[in-house]
């Protein structure tokens, strides 16, 4: 069954590590819905989060075809109930002296900021999961949308275990 | 549950130390490959590799042989690699020099040949600028290759040879390129041996899951009609000894690919032939109605599955590999192995004994009485071509009888190629050598002068066609200034022979562009040779003969195989009408395999 699939892979911070992932998915027709990259907690290595519509089949194949890649060290899937999954939102809302009120209230109803205000115009950041966004994102439409950036999912497991712990401690090639 | 065991990690080539010593970056890289146990490379200077040919030209242990394009290069080192089962290197420059070498690189990719291919790149302070002969090789060649580095920094030369020759060479094979600034290669550094290597992401498994091997010898204990589907995987583990006596001790009927031809002996009673759009009947229909597959380093190509949803349907199928991403990739694995076959065949074998007499031994009788007699009724073999002239398919038959199974046998991508695979008769792993996954025409020639190379001692064939040796024979002229006396069987049947025969047999014999004229017009009425081939070989300093005669074929390949001191090419000329049978159209069924045209075998039949 085709669902939403939340990947988050250790990759090592090299250059042109992102490509690599990146040409794995269009070289073998996998669909991208998000990709979010950036450092981990560990010096060196990087931490790439990949949503993808997959079936089992295909996530597995989606895994194993990452796992060849020499500079990716680990892949998991992070189930929507076992780990937090968040997006960042910044959108500038058409808002002028007689909207300001309206779209205000809907910003502090959803948990969101209101980060730089003009005459006519406020730019609101949100963070949180995928449908709340979309949600917050649908009540100020009707406003009038100038711009929006969104970021990809960030994924992160829930508990203390941590991705990074056992896979530095591999015997060295001799 | 794909389970890892024990990994793969010793360090290629002799293993000797080095203490640190000064060194320019391109001494680092000659240090290195010598460090690698590395004795030849194939390769043309330029611009951004030139600092590196200058050590080079003082190295004792490295043979550079100069070809004539990158192309060459790509090949041979494919050539070389395939018959010594070493990692064959190649050098090219910057942009074209690179980018030449690109159909070479995803040519092993795709065939899993362990190769490493070193390029010069722009000095790194005008990467990116679109500087003279600057190309992303890197990014071109990510897709086609199992890893690529850039180095820009001179004090990574040594790991990085080292992390490229132990991808290149361990796991599943493959192709590796290494893009070397030129400033990089000027610069100074300290050079030391051995270098300490990363690859943190990089763990291939070699040792099979125990409990899966016994699931594995399960399923052939319980097996009426099993078959062992083998591929190019058991030349590379070096496991062909191992599996010979798995075969025998389960007594089951053995299917060996287009990449496995000489991994089990064709002389063996349990050979039942080549599978495929080109198998023998026996080899499909064995397949086709098995219940159980045994896969060992095969990949369930659609040249060998036909149409997928019909493939073996009635099979359950047992998948060892070295690379966990085959598993289930076409076919479903009910027993999954990831492994080295070196280690997992000797493991079943204890197993399925085990099995044998625990459980019982199966009767195979009735599987092989019927495999039996479509080995008798459907032989490989061809009809007399109506125009009169020559049988290829005889050709390469003596070619191969006059020359025996400790030649080496070189194909292009065609009729002629799937000739050389049905009528050589192939007894040894490394006999053999094809493109068979990219199907790159132009293969052969470069690669039988690699081939050559590895095995100086060898009689080495490039079994060619008339299309295919128009696209990279320049390396005639490297094989006859080295010394490299490879022999060339051209196949000219004056068209794209394949293409041709689909165009006779899908395109209402409508010929578009597929003509040569390299023995004959279009019409086939006026004799023309562009170019004359015997005159090509001529002017590039080989011996060239030709064979237009059925009763000449054996005293043409007589003195062929007489001539050692030269590379020799023959233009054999063929009739333009034989067609490569058996045949499974492309998607369709392998149930509904033609023996010739229009003809299905009949599988039912009972004695």
């Amino acid at each position: 069954m085709q669902k939403r699939r939340t990947l988050s892979v250790l990759v090592e911070d090299v250059p042109g590590v992102l490509a690599k992932v990146a040409g794995l998915f269009a070289r073998r027709a996998f669909n991208i819905h998000s990709l979010a990259v950036g450092p981990s907690e560990v010096h060196g290595l990087s931490r790439i989060t990949v949503v993808v519509y997959a079936d089992a089949e295909l996530l597995e194949q989606i895994t194993k075809q990452l796992n060849k890649l020499i500079n990716v060290i680990k892949i998991i899937e992070l189930e929507p109930g076992s780990s937090v999954q968040r997006e960042h939102l910044l959108i500038k809302v058409r808002a002028d002296a007689s909207a300001r009120l309206q779209v205000t209230q809907a910003v502090e109803l959803f948990r969101a900021k209101i980060v730089d205000v003009s005459t006519d115009s406020l730019t609101v950041e949100a963070t949180g999961a995928a449908d709340k966004l979309d949600a917050l994102l649908s009540v100020l439409e009707p406003f009038g949308v100038r711009e929006i950036v969104r970021s990809g999912t960030l994924a992160i497991s829930r508990g203390a275990k941590s991705m990074s712990e056992k896979v530095l401690a591999e015997k060295p090639i001799k | 549950m794909l389970t890892t065991t024990t990994a793969d990690r010793r360090l290629y080539g002799p293993g000797r130390s080095v203490a640190p010593e000064t060194v320019t970056g391109s001494q680092a890289i000659i240090r290195s490959l010598e460090e690698l146990g590395v004795t030849d490379v194939f390769g043309i200077p330029g611009g951004t590799i030139l600092p590196t040919y200058d050590p080079l030209m003082d190295s004792q242990q490295l043979n550079h042989i100069l070809v004539r394009h990158e192309q060459g290069a790509g090949h041979a080192a494919e050539g070389y690699a395939m018959v010594t089962g070493k990692v064959g290197v190649c050098f090219a420059t910057s942009g074209p020099g690179a980018t030449n070498l690109v159909t070479a690189l995803a040519d092993a990719h795709m065939d899993s040949v362990p190769m490493v291919a070193i390029t010069g790149q722009v000095n790194a302070s005008v990467i990116g600028t679109d500087a003279f002969q600057e190309a992303d090789i890197v990014g071109i060649a990510t897709p086609i290759t199992k890893h690529t580095f850039l180095v820009t920094d001179p004090d990574e030369i040594p790991r990085v040879m080292a992390e490229a020759f132990h991808i290149a060479s361990s796991g599943r094979p493959g192709p590796v390129l290494v893009d070397i600034t030129k400033s990089a290669q000027t610069a100074q550094t300290a050079f030391s041996w051995p270098p300490k290597i990363g690859l943190t992401g990089y763990k291939p498994v070699t040792r099979g899951h125990a409990k899966q091997v016994r699931e594995a010898a399960k399923l052939i204990a319980a097996a009426s009609k099993p078959v062992f589907y083998v591929g190019g995987g058991l030349i590379k583990a070096e496991a062909a000894e191992e599996f010979t006596a798995l075969a025998e001790a389960v007594g089951a009927p053995v299917v060996n690919t287009l990449m496995a031809r000489g991994a089990f002996p064709d002389s063996h009673r349990l050979n039942v032939g080549m599978p495929g759009m080109h198998g023998s009947v026996s080899a499909v229909a064995a397949l086709q109605q098995a219940d159980l597959l045994i896969t060992l380093g095969a990949r369930f190509d659609d040249r060998v599955t036909g149409q997928l949803d019909s493939f073996a349907p009635e099979a359950k199928v047992i998948h060892a590999d070295i690379d966990p991403a085959e598993i289930s990739k076409n076919r479903y694995a009910d027993v999954p192995i990831v492994g080295s076959l070196k280690e997992i065949i000797p493991e079943l074998k204890t197993a399925v004994e085990e099995a044998f007499t625990k459980l019982q031994r199966p009767d195979l009788g009735s599987w092989w009485q019927r495999l039996s007699r479509l080995v008798e009724t459907y032989p490989l073999g061809w009809t007399a071509p109506e125009d009169g002239a020559i049988a290829p398919q005889k050709v390469i038959q003596k070619i191969g009888q006059a020359s025996g199974p400790e030649a080496v046998y070189v194909a292009g991508v065609g009729q002629h190629q799937m000739w050389a695979a049905q009528f050589v008769g192939y007894e040894r792993p490394r006999q053999w050598l094809n493109s068979g996954g990219l199907g790159t025409m132009g293969y052969s020639v470069p690669a039988a002068m690699g081939a050559a190379v590895g095995n100086p001692d060898r009689t080495v064939w490039a079994i060619d066609g008339d299309g295919c040796f128009q696209m990279t024979n320049q390396e005639l002229a490297t094989c006859a200034i080295n010394n490299i006396p490879i022999k060339v069987a051209v196949i000219n049947n004056s068209s794209l022979g394949m293409v041709r025969q689909w165009q006779t047999l899908f395109y209402e014999s409508r010929y578009s562009n597929t003509d040569l004229n390299t023995a004959l017009n279009p019409s086939g009425e006026e004799i023309v040779r562009i170019p004359d081939f015997v005159k090509l070989a001529e002017a590039y300093g080989c011996v060239g003969l030709r064979c237009e005669r059925d009763e000449d074929i054996d005293a043409v390949i007589a003195q062929a195989l007489e001539i050692n001191d030269r590379p020799v090419v023959i233009d054999f000329v063929v009739s333009r009408d034989s067609m490569v049978w058996p045949m499974v159209p492309a998607g369709v069924s392998n149930s509904d395999i033609q023996v010739a045209r229009n003809l299905t075998p009949d599988f039912d039949e009972e004695d």
